[in-house]
């Protein structure tokens, strides 16, 4: 049988030591009238060497992107990722062990860890950070719920720019609780939150304001703005950050005003993986530090007085305070949050600007590019990252259809999410994506576009 | 007794930030294609960082690609995994992470498909998820099977939420979930998060539930009892069946935290036994790496009633598409972005498919054999609080033949890391003073199983004679016990320069 060393004479004197003698023995606990009758009905066994043939069998029926021009984003990015990352995670020391209880020989992922909450502490400029949460979805409820404890008010205001499958978990969550979720309204031109729709709506039951940035349309908010007048309302500001390379350029969260912030940073490290395992976020202020879920490491000294790191602050976790842990999260996302902080310590304060350029340079090309096509547009007017709008006359999935069989993923048709928003494509490009596949795309869409001009013409 | 332990050259390393120099640089120069564009025509000033990239707050540090490949190299020196050694800790089910598993994990059909993709250019990644699904729903006994939840206490939400909205349906409320003293702290945590209150049941004497605490304890408030079987003393509840019979007739739900399948599979189905709702956790039972922490998966099995409140989407099957499911009226609606934890996945069905039926049901047997060896040989030793009949995956031993010498448990284990082996799980389950929780999982030979039981006499020993040993242990390791208490009074959560 894999993975099993015993030969049979060691069974039979470990049963002896035991006192039985079958293993059957060691099982009159189970009830007998209810055992598995013969063999669970599950496929036969694989020698190494067959799995291996049937698995990469399995991978062939999937399509990537080394076999099509993709221009996907919406949470997930593909971002080149160096080759050191995946050596130093596949150290077994790192991915076989477990959460660093017992820190005297977990130094390695407790100092890990501390560095990256460091990293992230940095980028988004906040005080303290976390060891990671699930995704950047089920952060935004952490952090909604967290906000409620410190506010001690019940209701949120979401911005409808919110990644649409964040704002589903957020609302999962909270079902069971007594918070109270109000979306607000992006504005048609600019594809950004309606502050006045904020101020409107915030009111002494509205504990926090959940605002993504860039948001699910690409477009940059005014943070300074909406933390202005959320702060003045006494709510916090939740920041919600999924393309965390954007923070190359853009003004940290922190330094806008925000009170937490939370989001997805797969974009550093992680490959696709069909959506997961990725790995969320979660920053904030010093002060609401004793409200905040997850694991914490902090830096101490041993009885020598060296150096030395340790999970801290257990009094807010599950093991410790059972029902009245600030969360129910155990099991985090430390190997992915090891790949991050091995990606960011790779790229160095200038590579993260030079990426973050390069990021911008492709998708302002790409926009540039596309917005020429007759019968295709912009959207929205504001500044953008890496992703943005586009709207066409022609029948998107047909658009999406026709690019398709010339091998090009050509973006998220939005009427999806968004029912309002029926003819809208949510166009990435990242620094995987060539100029010469930005420039074939842009020659399939204007073929296919005139060709769908023509045909509603008939 | 020959110590695994010893000393060898573990190298200084600084916080990454100490090793930074000005102007150093990792990876090479990132090359433009493209027009280069001018970030202040694109974007206004005020959404931009005013800090220089010197002194701003993003100040990530300044070093060579070897320096960091050394860095993590020597820091994964100074950790401790299954790789290094046996690490016996109890409900964690630290098994072999087959090296196979990693190499299929990272097949490029697998890593580079984005979730927005078309399902047309994903049909391997719907068959193996729709395909584990069923794996996982025909050794647990349940009808219908969600991968969605990210690890096992994610799960227990999600069957919990799954539970209130089917009585919610039935137009009940029921405000309480049962849950017996030995479960881990993520179940009446994951309760509260999903709207109910706790109700502690007290185990009977044996360590088990008894059918007299859920008869009183079971009224029409309570939505479900939460246990965990075989539970957290390694032990089956052997009642499961009656109480899970009075459950039903009060109109309630038995969840089991599913931490424990490893003893289980291809023996006795949860299902079969009356359990409504089961979550898994992929990296334990199913061999996926604990990862330092995570990554996990914690898939959740129901039984047909509670089937319409799975998470959305759902995966379909129509002749032989595969597709996403999301007109699901009753669903609980999203845990997670996506689907779950799909890598994860990945390596959890490679080894279900390597295993197959016969190869599960011997995990479980040898699971079982392994720890009824360690709690036979040991139990001369230490107290065993319970032991009127064979454990299954893990025995619970105390520290109550140690406090004459003024030895703890902690100390025991802190010595133990001396002989090269990871302490067991500790001070848990809370009804077992200073238990010392073992789980040998099947993957250990008799000869480790040996080195450990060999190596507990000798602390045992060592307690009698010579407490000091234990006091100061440990000595192997790169730093001696660690001040936890002066992390807690003086928090330094990031680096400063």
């Amino acid at each position: 049988m894999p993975y099993i060393p015993h030969t049979e004479t060691e069974i039979e004197e470990m049963l002896k030591s035991a006192g039985a003698d079958s293993i059957e023995e060691l099982l009159t606990c189970l009830p007998a009238a209810l055992r598995v009758e013969g063999r669970l009905k599950l496929p036969e066994g694989l020698t190494e060497q067959a799995l291996k043939e049937t698995l990469a069998g399995l991978a062939a029926k999937n399509r990537g992107s080394s076999e099509q021009s993709v221009f996907l984003g919406a949470g997930a990015y593909a971002h080149y990722i160096p080759s050191a990352v995946d050596h130093i995670i596949s150290r077994s020391e790192f991915f076989t062990a477990y959460t660093p209880y017992q820190p005297e020989l977990s130094q390695g992922t407790l100092q890990a860890v501390f560095e990256y909450q460091s990293f992230v502490a940095r980028l988004t400029g906040m005080d303290v950070a976390n060891a990671s949460l699930y995704d950047g979805a089920s952060a935004v409820a952490e952090a909604v719920l967290m906000a409620g404890r410190i506010t001690k008010r019940p209701g949120v205001l979401v911005s409808r720019a919110l990644h649409p499958e964040y704002r589903e978990v957020t609302e999962t969550y909270l079902n069971a609780t007594p918070e109270d979720i109000h979306e607000i309204p992006y504005c048609p031109d600019s594809g950004t939150t309606f502050v006045d729709a904020i101020e409107t709506a915030l009111g002494e039951s509205i504990g926090s304001v959940v605002i993504q940035n860039p948001n699910f349309f690409g477009s940059i908010e005014e943070l300074a703005r909406i933390a202005t007048v959320v702060h003045a309302n006494g709510s916090l500001l939740i920041v919600v950050v999924n393309e965390p390379v954007s923070l190359g350029i853009l003004k940290s969260p922190g330094e806008a005003g925000a009170d937490i912030v939370v989001g997805e940073n797969q974009s550093f490290g992680n490959a696709l993986n069909y959506g997961g395992p990725y790995l969320g976020f979660m920053a904030c202020r010093e002060k609401f530090l004793r409200q905040m879920p997850g694991r914490l490491v902090g830096e101490t000294v041993d009885t020598e007085g060296r150096r030395a790191f340790c999970l801290t602050f257990a009094t807010r976790e599950q093991h410790i305070r059972r029902e009245r842990a600030t969360s129910n999260i155990c099991t985090n996302h430390g190997l992915t949050a090891l790949a991050a902080s091995v990606h960011m310590a790779l790229l160095g304060p200038s590579g993260l600007v030079e990426l973050a350029e390069l990021n911008l340079s492709k998708a302002a090309y790409l926009r540039d590019k596309l917005n020429e096509i007759e019968g295709v547009s912009v959207a929205f007017n504001s500044p953008v990252f890496n992703e943005f709008v586009l709207f066409t006359d022609a029948e998107p999935d047909a658009v999406l259809k026709a690019l398709g069989k010339r091998g090009i993923v050509g973006g998220l048709s939005l009427s999806r999410f968004y029912p309002e928003l029926h003819g809208h494509l949510l166009v990435t490009a990242t620094e995987v994506n060539s100029k010469a596949d930005m420039d074939a795309f842009a020659v399939a869409l204007s073929s296919i576009v005139e060709a769908e001009a023509a045909t509603a013409g008939e | 007794m020959k110590k695994v332990g010893t000393t060898g050259l573990q190298m200084n390393e600084p916080v990454i930030f100490e090793r930074s120099v000005k102007g150093r640089k990792g990876v090479s120069p990132i090359e433009h294609d493209v027009p280069k564009a001018n970030v202040s025509e694109l974007i206004p000033a005020r959404f931009l960082r005013s800090e220089t990239v010197e002194t701003n707050g993003a100040a990530l540090p300044e070093v060579s690609e070897l320096e960091v490949v050394r860095h993590y190299t020597r820091l994964s020196q100074w950790n401790f995994g299954v790789d290094s050694g046996f690490y016996p800790l109890g409900s964690c089910t630290m098994k072999y992470n087959p090296k196979v598993n990693e190499d299929i994990a990272r097949l490029d059909g697998f890593t580079s498909i984005h979730p927005y993709l078309d399902t047309d250019s994903t049909q391997g990644a719907l068959q193996l998820m729709y395909e584990l699904e069923e794996y996982l729903a025909e050794i647990t006994g349940m009808d219908g099977v969600t991968l969605q939840p990210s690890a096992g206490a994610h799960g227990e939400l999600c069957g919990l939420m799954m539970i209130a909205k089917c009585l919610k349906a039935r137009g009940e409320t029921r405000t309480k979930v049962l849950i017996p003293d030995t479960a881990h702290g993520t179940n009446p945590a994951s309760s509260q998060l999903a709207g109910f209150k706790v109700v502690k049941i007290a185990s009977g004497t044996d360590g088990c539930i008894t059918l007299e605490s859920i008869e009183e304890a079971m009224d029409s408030d309570v939505a479900a009892l939460m246990l965990t079987n075989p539970n957290t003393l390694g032990l089956f509840e052997h009642d499961i069946v009656e109480i899970a019979k009075i459950v039903h007739s009060r109109g309630g739900f038995v969840f089991c935290d599913g931490a424990n399948m490893n003893a289980l599979m291809g023996l006795v189905r949860l299902g079969d036994l009356g359990v409504d709702v089961v979550q898994l956790n992929l990296h334990k039972t199913f061999s996926t790496p604990h990862g330092g922490g995570g990554p996990g998966s914690g898939p959740v099995g129901v039984k047909a009633e509670l089937a319409p409140y799975l998470p959305v989407p759902r995966i379909k099957k129509d002749k032989e598409e595969y597709t996403f499911e999301y007109d699901c009226p009753d669903t609980i609606g999203r845990l997670k972005a996506f689907y779950g934890n799909f890598a994860i996945m990945v390596r959890a069905y490679s080894y279900i498919r390597r295993c197959g039926p016969e190869g599960l049901r011997r995990v479980s047997e040898i699971a079982i054999l392994n720890a009824n060896y360690i709690k036979e040989r040991l139990k001369a030793t230490f107290e065993l609080p319970h032991d009127d009949k064979p454990c299954m995956h893990e025995a619970v031993f105390s520290d109550a033949t140690l406090k004459e010498f003024g030895v703890s448990t902690m100390d025991v284990a802190k010595r133990l890391i001396d002989y090269g082996i990871h302490p067991p799980t500790v001070y848990f389950p809370l009804v077992v003073g200073g238990a010392i929780m073992i789980e040998p999982t099947e993957t250990e030979s008799k000869a480790e199983l040996d080195g450990f039981i060999e190596a507990m006499e000798a602390i045992a020993a060592e307690a009698k004679n010579a407490p000091e040993l234990l006091h100061n242990a440990p000595t192997t390791t790169r730093v001696s016990r660690v001040d936890e208490t002066r992390a807690a009074r003086e928090p330094r959560l990031v680096w400063q320069p």
